[in-house]
């Protein structure tokens, strides 16, 4: 028993740490709207690579996730190009109509696709440990643990690798363009990212918490760090702090973990603004 | 045929309702607003439920309306003190809202509370349960909404176009955002029923934005975006009730969206076709 609250608190912390990594960027951007969007947006990924394979296996329908994911970016950059409506007005007309025909292909034909509707949007953690990792017939542990621990390893090893090009991509998008550097493709492997965490997290915390996890740790460190490397160190930092309070909460009061983790990310949001931290980079 | 007449009179009532305020969100470029609106409204639906165990729609559509306008403070004061980007605030308010909403949605599920199932219909939206009442209720803001609107006309089409200039002129324009804020979140809290939490926000933009395609005039784009409006609901509701047997809210978004499309590619002179023909 004991082993299984450790294992949800592993899995909580794990999604929210990675679900950050990618988020300092996404609101240093000006994009975290974008998070929204995805994790909007993957559903009909989901259920269309269903209804092309029938397939459950978790890695088709990961790909077919993230490649919604993507189409949801790139559509809106198209419709922005267009200049027939503005930034705001086009992401809030791509998502919704995916999501919309995801959701009615759901209630028509793929009624028997493990996703439940409720399920999408409100997730369940204390559901995620009994969803073991069978490999050779050995019980490895929980699945939601190993998936989001590659997709940590794979968001650290971009953030180690591409740290100057994404810095850069925020700051200075002119003079990244310049010294020859390709902002558009930096921008993509960013939002590649966000699908595939939002993917991996969704199931676990519901498509719409995945946002605070991704935005709100972030928005809290900028509040009260100025340099770049610190933002990173001090938004992980915040959201373990608050994927621990949350899951205490819900543990305590027997509530949903993923509603009192958003609720934690709001809750310490609302404190550093109260103690007179203002923010400095924007 | 009562049964037919009563979700499609409430959909033009939405269609209308959203249509006036919409055009006033798109030229604001405040698009999400709306989402996050709809998003913060949960909580206060779940809450009046768990305190009341009603299932009228006024006494929900007054709970949605009180947190929509706390979420509606909050952005207002974080964005005032916060060096923050406004897309990321909406962002914070929107997730943060929604996860108390699921976090008290929890406990009325512990609690096994009766007729809970009332609250399941404002997250996809449905028309099954609209009765004669709630039409009058969803009327009488309509009312409120479009009255404000046209008496305020000027000052709201100048403190939406150009905020400074309003301001030198001496428009009290904090005053007229915040009344155009109220108008929307009531307009979005006595329309949650019918489309849901998540889809709310198409309601209010997709109409909206086909009427800029057709018009640059602000008051056609008005009645135009209403027209549209009420077409996206009375299709919506025809479509999901006797067609498809899916919930309203994914077939209005559809609906609007392919209004939208249509009016991007074909509208006379901002048309998509029309430009590309010139090169």
């Amino acid at each position: 028993m004991s082993m299984l609250y450790v294992h949800m608190l592993g899995i909580a912390i794990l999604t929210s740490v990675t679900c950050t990594l990618p988020g300092v960027f996404i609101v240093l951007r000006g994009v975290s709207l974008m998070s929204d969007a995805i994790s909007h947006a993957i559903l009909f990924g989901i259920v269309v690579m269903f209804m092309l394979t029938s397939s459950l296996s978790s890695w088709v329908l990961m790909v077919g996730a993230s490649l919604a994911g993507l189409l949801t970016v790139y559509s809106t950059e198209i419709l922005i190009a267009t200049h027939r409506v503005k930034k705001d007005a086009a992401i809030g007309l791509i998502f919704p109509f995916l999501f919309s025909v995801a959701v009615i292909l759901i209630s028509r034909g793929a009624r028997n696709i493990h996703l439940d509707i409720d399920m999408v949007l409100l997730g369940e953690l204390a559901f995620a440990p009994f969803h073991r990792l069978i490999m050779h017939s050995v019980d490895c542990g929980p699945h939601a643990l190993w998936s989001m621990g590659f997709l940590l390893i794979i968001n650290l090893l971009f953030i180690f690798f591409f740290y100057k090009e994404l810095v850069l991509s925020v700051f200075d998008v002119t003079y990244m363009q310049v010294a020859g550097f390709k902002p558009l493709l930096i921008y993509y492997a960013l939002m590649t990212l966000v699908s595939l965490t939002t993917v991996g997290a969704f199931d676990i915390v519901g498509s719409i918490v995945v946002v605070a996890m991704t935005i709100t740790p972030a928005a809290t460190a900028l509040l009260w760090v100025r340099r770049m490397p610190y933002v990173l160190y001090a938004a992980v930092g915040i959201s373990c702090i608050t994927a621990f309070m949350g899951y205490c909460f819900a543990v305590v009061c027997d509530v949903s973990i993923a509603g009192s983790m958003a609720l934690a990310n709001g809750v310490l949001f609302v404190c550093v603004l109260l103690s007179g931290k203002k923010g400095g980079i924007d | 045929m009562y049964a037919v007449c009563v979700p499609l009179v409430g959909g033009v009532i939405l269609g209308i309702m959203s249509g006036v305020l919409g055009t006033l969100v798109l030229v604001r470029q405040q698009s999400l607003l709306g989402d996050a609106i709809a998003h913060a409204s949960l909580p206060g639906i779940v809450l009046v439920f768990l305190m009341t165990q009603t299932v009228s729609l006024v006494w929900l559509m007054f709970g949605a309306c009180i947190t929509g306008i706390i979420g509606v403070i909050c952005m207002h004061y974080v964005l005032t003190v916060a060096r923050l980007k406004k897309d990321a605030i909406l962002g914070i308010v929107l997730s943060v809202f929604f996860g108390i909403g699921l976090v008290l949605l929890t406990v009325v599920q512990k609690y096994a509370l009766p007729n809970q199932s009332v609250l399941h219909r404002y997250l996809f939206g449905s028309v099954a349960t609209l009765l004669r009442a709630d039409l009058i209720s969803m009327g009488v803001i309509a009312i409120v909404v479009v009255l404000s609107v046209y008496l305020l006309r000027k000052e709201c089409v100048i403190a939406s176009f150009d905020q400074d200039y309003a301001r030198v002129l001496g428009y009290p324009v904090t005053y007229i955002d915040g009344i155009i804020y109220i108008l929307l979140t009531l307009a979005i809290s006595s329309g949650l029923h019918m489309t849901g939490v998540i889809l709310m926000s198409t309601m209010i933009i997709a109409p909206a934005a086909a009427a800029r395609q057709w018009t640059s005039c602000i008051q056609k784009m008005m009645w135009l975006s209403s027209f549209f409006g009420s077409c996206t609901a009375i299709i919506g509701i025809i479509v999901s009730s006797m067609f498809l047997h899916t919930p309203t809210g994914p077939c209005m978004v559809v609906t609007a969206s392919i209004i939208v499309i249509f009016s991007m590619l074909f509208a006379p002179h901002r048309g998509l076709c029309k430009s590309w023909m010139r090169t």
